[in-house]
């Protein structure tokens, strides 16, 4: 056993680490949210040219087929600097899912404008009926004598306003919550018979409400053809859970560190902050949070190539305990930080907010919680 | 033991009853649900304290003299509980809870004559000037400084977190007059008016996205001697006389058996079924709703000891620590109800005076700036830290 990091990794995380310090400083973020697009162009093409945006795909498509782990590192580091380009949606969700699923030929004319930093993608997934379940997919593609026809309406579909490209999570079979019968389509997010509401979200990205209506795709949109396709699905989702909490990891690291420093340059009743007892066992109490949260996001990188079960098992776990931890060290953030935690003049609040996010993105903690425990019972049957 | 109210107390009871059903406008409880923030603005509360105005219910607590009510203790909990089952708007608390009670107390009669009326009236909207950004929890340590000029006081420096300010005509603010040794015995109070040559604000935007509080800057600004409450360089007794006021700024539990009868109302709505049917949710339901119970029985508590003439001891901040810990309980557990549409942001303001279209539903546009501008309510007014500190000392005496 060794759980060190290879040569290449710790490169990878140094490098990482000198973008984020470099490029996207809280001023430079504060700007580009403020643009009309509100993401920059620029740092994706940088994205790129750093190989980030190929991390995971394949070598033969132009990527560096690197794992999870490689994921994870650069997802700490975007969390560090609480980055808002659509990297999650594209390289660690769009990617795995084309490369799980998607034909040859869909793969070659997918990934590389991908790697090159020419497309981004949206996953079209969440429905308002569903909350976080999966399976619970009421959107419809009906086969048409020329294709498909989709029917349905997708929520929040995060980064969809900056997509070429839509991955739409659809219903083949006719029951709303059947295990087989589900594809993923690959939309061009300007086609007829989609309508979308852009909106800002609460962390500072763009999302959409899409509705499909009589939205009318080719046979070959369908990704590999595949009508069951929700295990690729839960395992790319359970991945990107993974990536998300090293993403977490990251946002509260920034905020135990920001509260550290704070806590000892304030000076109340004539003495630091941080030389109150109660404030210091507060950040120790951080402290520990952050431990056992990077634990736990190492458990379900490490799980991401594992059986389904355990995967499935490890992607809740992080869930739950990044959940929880990230909402312990945010809110204790605010609350050292005193009034000044609850503005939008710190960075404090942002983090908060990411965190927040993160949280509801692909399940609440409870949602996993149940899952765990379903998940606990199918292993001992 | 007794818990139940008095002949006469069931029908004062029924009395605000039924004044609220003639006098509380939907609108402006629709306002009130709308607003994420602390405090409502006049649009929201202005004809609900006009109608409390007419039949004098605006300042019940003061003495009769000055416009009270001379209601018993256990009328002001009847009152305020009904009011917040009710969802009414809170009426600004600076004039008819802080300044008001200090004036009574120490004010001069001219400034009696003059600004009590206008407190009652609503003429008067005030803003409190305490806190400076480098005095928080240490009050104490403020700088503002008025320096004596003939008959005025000059006064420089910076107040932080005001809320208000960018609606108020008046600030009654903690300034220093001395260099003392002793903190607290060189500051003075006075009432300022905002529209002095030399104030300027500057909007602070909290996380939910709203503009409550503000920094307001002094630039030699002439105030008028006569506008100090009481003696110079005693303003600090004056101050903790209406920090009491602050703390013990009402009963709360109504108030959050309202907000978490909305939220149970919001689960109802689900028409999937699958937040309704979320057993975690409903754990967590019920157990904000004990704490609630616990809560009120606490608040019960104090007023039989206040009926009876006996001292309660630091039970308010009792109140205010758990108060505020369990609204943001309820706001939390609204985030999570609501799902997915906890990550949909809406920027504009007000709330509820969107005339295009929200992504959101009416009913869920306030949930995530609540939950957010909520993480406040442990930091102002005492901070939760400072109120254990209160517990340590007065009621353990440690």
């Amino acid at each position: 056993m060794d759980l060190s990091l290879s040569d290449e990794q710790r490169l990878l995380g140094d490098a990482a680490s000198r973008f984020i310090a470099g490029r996207y400083s809280f001023e430079a973020r504060r700007t580009i949210l403020q643009s009309t697009e509100g993401f920059s162009r620029e740092i994706w093409r940088e994205f790129a040219d750093l190989g980030w945006l190929g991390l995971s795909v394949p070598e033969e498509f132009g990527g560096l087929g690197a794992g999870a782990v490689e994921t994870g590192i650069v997802m700490e580091a975007l969390g560090r600097a609480l980055v808002v380009e659509p990297y999650l949606a594209t390289a660690v969700i769009a990617v795995p899912l084309i490369a799980e699923l998607g034909s040859q030929q869909q793969k070659a004319e997918l990934l590389p404008p991908i790697v090159a930093g020419k497309s981004r993608l949206a996953f079209a997934q969440a429905e308002p009926q569903a909350r976080f379940a999966l399976d619970d997919v009421a959107t419809k593609a009906v086969r048409t004598s020329v294709g498909w026809r989709l029917e349905g309406r997708k929520d929040v579909v995060l980064g969809a306003p900056w997509a070429d490209h839509l991955l739409v999570v659809a219903r083949i079979s006719p029951t709303q919550r059947d295990r087989s019968g589900i594809g993923v389509f690959v939309v061009p997010s300007s086609a007829a018979g989609i309508v979308r509401t852009d909106y800002q979200t609460l962390d500072g990205g763009r999302a959409s409400n899409i509705v499909f209506s009589e939205a009318a795709v080719p046979t070959d949109a369908l990704l590999g053809g595949s009508e069951h396709a929700l295990p690729a699905i839960e395992k790319v989702t359970d991945n990107a859970i993974a990536a998300m909490a090293s993403e977490a990891v990251g946002c509260m690291q920034v905020l135990l560190e920001t509260t550290i420093a704070y806590t000892k340059q304030r000076i109340q009743f004539g003495k630091p902050l941080a030389d109150n007892q109660v404030l210091r066992h507060r950040m120790a109490a951080m402290a520990v949070k952050i431990e056992e949260a990077r634990a736990s996001a190492l458990n379900a990188v490490l799980a991401a190539d594992a059986d389904p079960l355990t995967r499935a098992r490890a992607a809740s776990s992080a869930k739950v305990k990044v959940g929880r931890s990230g909402r312990f060290v945010a809110e204790q953030a605010v609350q050292l930080h005193g009034g000044m935690g609850v503005t939008e003049e710190l960075n404090v609040g942002a983090y908060f907010k990411r965190l927040m996010a993160i949280d509801i993105i692909f399940g609440s903690p409870e949602f996993h919680l149940q899952r765990h425990a379903r998940l606990s019972r199918q292993q001992a049957a | 033991m007794d818990l139940s109210f008095s002949k006469d107390e069931l029908a004062f009871r029924d009395e605000v009853r039924d004044f609220i059903a003639k006098n509380l406008t939907e609108e402006a409880r629709r306002g009130q649900r709308l607003t994420p923030s602390a405090l409502s603005e006049k649009a929201v509360f202005g004809s609900w304290h006009a109608a409390l105005y007419r039949k004098g219910w605006v300042a019940p607590y003061w003495p009769k003299e000055y416009g009270g009510a001379g209601w018993t203790p256990a009328q002001r909990y009847i009152f305020e509980s009904e009011l917040g089952l009710a969802g009414a708007p809170r009426l600004l608390p600076f004039g008819i809870h802080m300044v008001g009670p200090v004036i009574i107390k120490f004010g001069s009669q001219v400034q009696k004559d003059y600004y009590l009326p206008r407190i009652l009236s609503g003429e008067d909207y005030w803003c409190q000037g305490y806190s400076e950004p480098g005095s928080g929890s240490d009050l104490a340590s403020l700088k503002t400084k008025a320096v004596r000029d003939g008959d005025h006081y000059v006064v420089n420096g910076t107040k932080i977190w005001t809320t208000h300010a960018h609606f108020a005509d008046r600030m009654f603010a903690l300034v220093r007059t001395a260099d003392t040794p002793k903190r607290q015995e060189g500051i003075s109070f006075l009432l300022i008016d905002m529209k002095t040559k030399g104030i300027s604000t500057r909007p602070i935007i909290t996380i939910g996205g709203d503009h409550e509080v503000n920094q307001v800057f002094f630039d030699d600004v002439h105030v008028p001697v006569e506008n100090r409450v009481g003696e110079e360089n005693k303003g600090w007794t004056y101050a903790k006389y209406l920090l009491e006021f602050e703390r013990g700024a009402g009963f709360r539990a109504s108030g959050l058996r309202r907000e978490l009868k909305e939220l149970r109302e919001l689960i109802a709505r689900d028409r999937a079924g699958s937040v309704a049917g979320d057993e975690s949710l409903a754990s967590r339901l019920s157990e904000i709703e004990i704490d609630i119970d616990a809560l009120e029985m606490i608040e019960l508590k104090l007023l039989s000891d206040v009926q009876a003439g006996r001292n309660p001891g630091p039970v308010s901040s009792v109140l205010k620590l758990r108060g505020t810990e369990v609204f943001q309980a309820i706001t939390r557990l609204g985030v999570d109800v609501i799902g997915h549409n906890a990550l949909v942001w809406e920027p504009r303001r007000p709330l509820y005076g969107l005339n295009e279209p929200a992504v959101l539903p009416e009913e869920e546009l306030a949930i995530l700036p609540a939950h957010l501008d909520g993480r406040a309510h442990t930091i102002f007014g005492g901070t939760s830290e400072i109120q254990h500190e209160i517990i340590a000392k007065q009621m353990l005496g440690l």
